[in-house]
């Protein structure tokens, strides 16, 4: 066959894997991403603080350092196509400078990198907390970040940098912002193994009775997501400079979820009811108190946190339908199902040593 | 001498003043108060007005021909009363401003425009000439006027001498003379008289104070603001004085000829005019209104029955209005009853008494009520029409006059609805079922010229004042008058009767029926039924009681109470039967549940039993019940139409179809069968815009039903903006062959099947609007009724339009209120195949009356709506 070799060219330059760089691969989500990407035949790059046990036996390149570190950043990045951020300060234990280091400094070390680089399609993990300010989100959509918190360090930090990374997209840099709203599922540590970790210790509680129906994200489909943002974002795409909110567009009374978490976890679901004013007047005692008496560690009940789960937030599904051609493909019940077969071969793991 | 040179130079140096005007510089609001007052400072603008009567007054005037960027479709110039000023409209500026000029003057010596000395009407009138010239307005496209109160007097007085260029009016809460059969209103005389007016108006803010204080809580406190703002001193309010001292109370008033000139002269003005009218007002009441109607030929009503005196600020004129004038500019036809009830062909043209005057000479049994033992003949029936019309004519009753019917079924009301037709007078029926105070609010707002009742029911309307200019007539004096002259029959096209029917929202509404529309509506029954003149008729449904005699057949009403149908026994309802050897019986469905439970141990009722014919009307009949009545009726046909208020029947379906439906497809929603002879039904999209084509759908696709039938009603009374909205353009659907096609939207949604019937899955306004298309509720509801053996379920929508949320709520009396139990929710996800965000339990869900459901939906989803939201809420009742 005997084709010109411009196009032949072209061809090439299609067909060739894409490299793509994944910040922050030791989560969940990231690692999630980086073992899907490698699975279509991308080459992947991931950077974080620690080699992630969990993908030495794929092929990826892990490099460590810090987000911070610029330099150390700009050199995994080189030769990359592509960018996944999700390098993240989460939780609520921490000082605000930790926190404004890791996740404005570091997204802007990103953007910086992609800019000098030419990496012209990157995609920003943020959260769905940037725009929440404790009032109920009954179908709405990815609205602007809202500042000037007190004491939530997490969400401040996250809506700074999304404001600065979605400022950064021009015509050179397609960047896209995307907010997966409570990703749950097997392995994962942050909702599911709370749930079932209290619910065993019998000390399971639920804001105003746990009927405000909350959005939440399977890990399966937020990965899909993620990788479904990466393929769409470019310079001159519609995402480009936005921000979404990601989930399964299946609220559900978080009861009813907690509900489900337990049976798949095997653990009984007997919780006690927390009033929405006493689980935001307790949380603002123990943000106060906590820091002074159990420094580093996670505070069981924060008023940001009990407003989350007291009051209703979930999100008009179209936007990311239509811009970046995604929508989920795991149902809350399967999902469900996924975690209790999950559990159940974690236990048969454990008896069969 | 001395004093008289004092004088002398006063007088010259006031004349000075006056002639040379030194230039009227306002204390205009600033970029902040107009800011606040959302009204774009860039409208606001003073202008230099050439006056007929000095060189030149400074104008205030609110203007978006400046701003706008398009060529404007035409030029809306509104002119306020008092004591008010351009900001009355805001709505209008802000609504139309883009697509329109839409100029707001103040008038001189009110608003920001400069103070002058005393001006009367005709003054004004030139005034507003003067200025209308300064404005530069463009001539090639349409000028419309919109005017309130005293600004109404003034445009009109202009649109008079100017009818070439005016293309149309809207006039709000206005008037040209005190209408007939009326004083001047109290508050008027009070604050007009000499001693009151200086300090009322002038001295202190009372008027105006009370001018926005009668809109109440409808009006924000930031508009309150603004209306005071420039009427903060006595200087600033002489004027509002002088046009309260304008107001002709007396004779030989110097406005008074002025007036009563253009009053005379209103019938030039031959453009579309709607009338806006704010209902409570106390001055400018509906009589204004009705007076205005009477006098400009070409006028369209949109009432706002909550609305006082400011009804640009208290209600939502703007939108109407927008759409009034897109109508005006494209030539779109405006105006309710325009639209003629093709008198050619088919059975449509035959009068209400072609088959009641056959019988002129019968002595058979006409009509029967068991409850009284009263009984008439026909021979004594079309006798009694006879007295009641020519009394009627005899105490002055002119055609097209509304009459309310306060009679109670019985023989007295079908002898007096028929003589009120005969005269050519417009019956006003209202259901008790509305309650007393809908009732009252209903009948008020026909504002009847006569209502006629037994004594009882005249003392309690005249105690309500629910027609206080009416002439309240004796049924029993009517019926008792001797036989006159009548006048000729009344024509097919001319209005018969207003039916009251409870609204989606707000008060109940009047459907205007014609009496050619009344004689088709006859005619598609008996085609339906196969009805002829050897059927005999029960009615324990009262309403078809009046059909009886239009269909010429014996008509007897079952012993019991009408406003209680449902205390209906088996009993009576067979020795109604047997009486007239009936063939024929309607009820409604709670009289026939209750005609099941009573009918054991009462012996053979032979009379149901004799039956060709039971129809159940009103709302849907659970198949359970018909199989009940199916067993003491055994002769019977059981039938149940489908139709609505503004149209009956649409469609007709019988138990046996109903029982081969429920396997045909136990989800499609309820099957009211195939369309009746003569109705046509379409299916369309959903919430279709009334101005674009709709789209037509497929059959098995769902969607809105619109029907199309020579009985359907000619529109709603003084509702110009729902009228439009229900009969949408019929350009774009299929024609069905009979020329004149006018569609009704029943707000009903459902779709046709491949046999050609009609299934009905809910109300438009129920549809849950998801992000994966809309989803109807009453297939879901009936799905989950069958499937978990419950009573009663409703399938609700929460959230944002285009986004919402399923979410199925049971009624189970004996659950927690709040989320349902774990294995319920289950069950309810197993069978509904949408995705069901939240199943909920209640223990009474509140029933819907006003639409005939089974339960409030949208109660219902208010109340979910709070539960899923997290938020405190009481379960709806």
């Amino acid at each position: 066959m005997c084709l010109p070799a411009a196009v032949r060219g072209l061809l090439d330059e299609a067909c060739r894997p894409v490299k793509v760089l994944v910040t922050g691969a030791s989560s969940l989500i990231g690692g999630g991403v980086a073992t899907s990407l490698v699975r279509r035949g991308e080459s992947v790059v991931t950077f974080q603080r620690r080699v992630v046990p969990g993908l030495t036996d794929l092929p990826i390149e892990q490099l460590t350092g810090d987000i911070r570190d610029r330099d150390a950043l700009s050199g995994a990045a080189e030769g990359c196509d592509a960018i996944v951020h999700l390098a993240a300060k989460v939780g609520v234990a921490g000082t605000w400078e930790e926190y404004r280091s890791v996740n404005v400094d570091g997204t802007a070390n990103v953007v910086a990198v992609a800019a000098r680089q030419g990496i012209a399609r990157v995609v920003h993990v943020s959260s769905p907390s940037v725009a929440h300010g404790g009032e109920p989100i009954i179908g709405g959509l990815a609205d602007p970040p809202v500042l000037g918190r007190k004491r939530a360090w997490y969400p401040e930090s996250k809506a700074l940098a999304e404001i600065d990374a979605l400022a950064a997209a021009s015509d050179s840099l397609g960047l896209v912002a995307i907010r997966p709203h409570l990703v749950w599922g097997p392995g994962d540590t942050q909702l599911v193994g709370r749930i079932v970790e209290r619910a065993r210790a019998n000390r399971l509680a639920l804001v105003g009775g746990g009927r405000a129906l909350v959005d939440t994200t399977y890990i399966d489909n937020a990965i899909e997501a993620l990788i479904a943002a990466l393929d769409s974002v470019a310079p001159d795409a519609a995402c480009s400079g936005r921000a979404y909110v990601i989930s399964n567009g299946e609220p559900r009374p978080i009861r009813e979820l907690v509900a489900g978490i337990c049976r798949a976890g095997g653990v009984p679901f007997e919780p006690r009811n927390v009033s929405l004013r006493a689980g935001q007047t307790i949380g603002s005692i123990i943000e106060r108190v906590w820091p002074l008496v159990r420094r580093g560690a996670e505070p069981p009940l924060t008023r940001f946190v009990a407003e989350q789960l007291g009051t209703a937030h979930w999100f008009d599904p179209r936007p990311a339908k239509d811009d970046l051609r995604w929508s989920p493909s795991v149902s809350i019940d399967e999902g469900l199902t996924r975690l209790e077969r999950w559990y159940r071969q974690e236990a048969s793991a454990v008896d069969q040593p | 001498m001395y004093g008289y040179r004092i004088g002398a130079q006063y007088e010259f140096h006031r004349n000075r003043l006056v002639t040379e005007s030194p230039a009227w510089a306002p204390d205009l609001p600033s970029a902040d108060d107009w800011k606040r007052w959302g009204i774009d400072q860039s409208w606001s603008r003073l202008i230099d007005v050439p006056s007929y009567d000095t060189a030149s007054h400074r104008w205030h005037v609110l203007d978006t021909g400046k701003v706008r960027e398009t060529p404007a479709l035409g030029t809306v110039l509104c002119i306020h009363g008092n004591p008010t000023w351009s900001y009355a409209w805001a709505s209008f500026l802000r609504r139309f401003g883009g697509e329109y000029r839409v100029v707001a003057v103040d008038q001189l010596g009110m608003g920001y425009s400069e103070r002058v000395s005393r001006r009367r009407y005709a003054d004004r009138v030139r005034d507003l000439d003067d200025v209308i010239r300064t404005l530069d307005i463009d001539a090639d496209s349409p000028l419309i006027l919109a005017a309130h109160d005293w600004g109404g007097a003034v445009a009109m007085g202009w649109a008079v001498e100017n009818t070439e260029r005016v293309a149309g009016m809207i006039l709000c809460n206005t008037g040209i003379g005190v209408p007939e059969g009326r004083s001047a209103p109290g508050i008027i005389r009070l604050a007009a008289s000499a001693p009151l007016l200086d300090f009322v108006c002038r001295g202190t803010p009372t008027f105006v104070e009370g001018t926005v204080r009668l809109s109440g809580k409808r009006m924000t406190k930031i508009e309150r603001e603004a209306f005071r703002a420039p009427y903060k001193s006595a200087p600033s309010r002489a004027a509002i004085a002088d046009f309260v001292d304008d107001i002709p109370l007396s004779v030989g008033h110097p406005s008074e000829l002025a007036l009563a000139d253009v009053a005379g002269r209103l019938g030039n003005v031959t453009v579309p005019v709607l009338l806006a009218w704010g209902s409570k007002d106390p001055v400018f009441n509906d009589d204004f209104a009705a007076d205005l109607a009477a006098r400009i030929p070409n006028t369209t009503l949109q009432r706002f029955p909550e609305a006082n005196h400011l009804v640009m600020v208290e209600a939502d004129v703007a939108s109407i209005a927008d759409t009034w004038l897109t109508d005006l500019v494209r030539g779109r036809t405006t105006g309710a009853g325009l639209t003629d009830v093709p008198d050619s062909g088919q059975d449509r043209s035959a009068s209400l008494w072609a088959d009641l005057a056959e019988r002129r000479f019968d002595n058979e049994t006409a009509f029967v009520d068991l409850a009284t033992g009263d009984s008439m003949t026909f021979a004594e029936l079309l006798r009694r029409v006879d007295a009641v019309a020519s009394d009627l004519i005899r105490r002055g009753l002119r055609p097209g006059d509304h009459v309310a019917m306060l009679t109670p079924p019985g023989v007295d009301l079908v002898a007096a609805v028929y003589g009120v037709w005969r005269a050519g007078g417009v019956t006003v029926v209202a259901d008790r079922g509305l309650g007393l105070r809908a009732l009252g609010v209903a009948v008020r707002s026909v504002r009847p010229k006569w209502v006629i009742g037994p004594k009882k029911a005249l003392a309690a309307a005249a105690a309500m004042r629910w027609a206080p200019r009416a002439k309240r007539l004796n049924v029993a004096d009517l019926v008792a008058a001797t036989p006159g002259e009548l006048p000729e029959l009344p024509s097919v096209s001319d209005p018969a009767a207003v039916l009251f029917t409870s609204g989606a929202t707000g008060p109940a509404k009047g459907v205007r029926y014609l009496h050619g529309q009344l004689a088709a509506q006859r005619d598609a029954l008996a085609m339906a039924y196969g009805i002829t003149k050897s059927d005999r008729l029960v009615a324990a449904f009262a309403p078809f009681a009046l059909y009886g005699p239009a269909l010429g057949v014996p008509t007897a009403l079952p012993n019991c109470d009408v406003t209680k149908p449902s205390e209906l026994t088996a009993v009576a309802l067979d020795e109604a039967c047997r009486r007239l050897d009936a063939t024929m019986a309607f009820a409604s469905p709670s009289a026939l549940a209750n005609v099941v439970a009573t009918a054991d141990g009462n012996g053979p009722l032979s009379g149901i039993g004799a039956l060709r014919v039971l129809f159940s009307a009103g709302a849907p009949v659970p198949a359970e019940t018909l199989h009940a009545v199916a067993k003491i009726a055994p002769a019977a046909s059981l039938h149940t139409p489908y139709g609505m208020t503004e149209a009956l029947p649409v469609a007709d379906i019988d138990l046996d179809q109903i029982d081969r439906a429920e396997v045909d497809d136990p989800v499609g929603g309820v099957c009211v069968g195939l369309p009746v002879e003569g109705a046509h039904v379409r299916i369309v999209a959903l919430n279709f815009d009334a101005d674009t084509l709709p789209d037509e759908l497929q059959t098995g696709e769902t969607g809105e039903i619109l029907v199309d039938a020579p009985w359907v009603s000619e529109g709603y009374l003084g509702l110009w903006a729902t009228e439009r909205a229900a009969r949408p353009p019929s350009r774009g659907l299929s024609d069905h062959g009979t020329g004149a096609e006018r569609w009704h939207r029943t707000g009903d949604v459902g779709h046709v099947d491949a046999e050609g019937r009609l299934w009905v899955e809910g109300r438009a306004i129920h549809v849950i609007s998801s992000s994966n298309g809309p989803i109807t509720s009453v297939p879901i509801e009936r799905l989950v009724e069958r499937e978990l053996d419950l009573a009663r379920v409703s399938a609700v929508g929460i959230g944002p339009f285009g986004q919402q949320q399923l979410v199925v709520v049971l009624e189970e009396s004996d659950a927690d209120v709040g989320l349902a139990s774990p294995e319920l929710a289950a069950r309810v996800r197993d069978v509904v195949t949408e995705p069901v965000a939240s199943v909920l339990s209640l223990k009474h869900a509140p029933v819907d009356i006003r639409h005939n459901a089974k339960i409030d939906r949208v109660a219902v989803a208010a109340w979910a709506s709070d539960v899923l939201a997290g938020r405190r809420s009481r379960p709806p009742r």
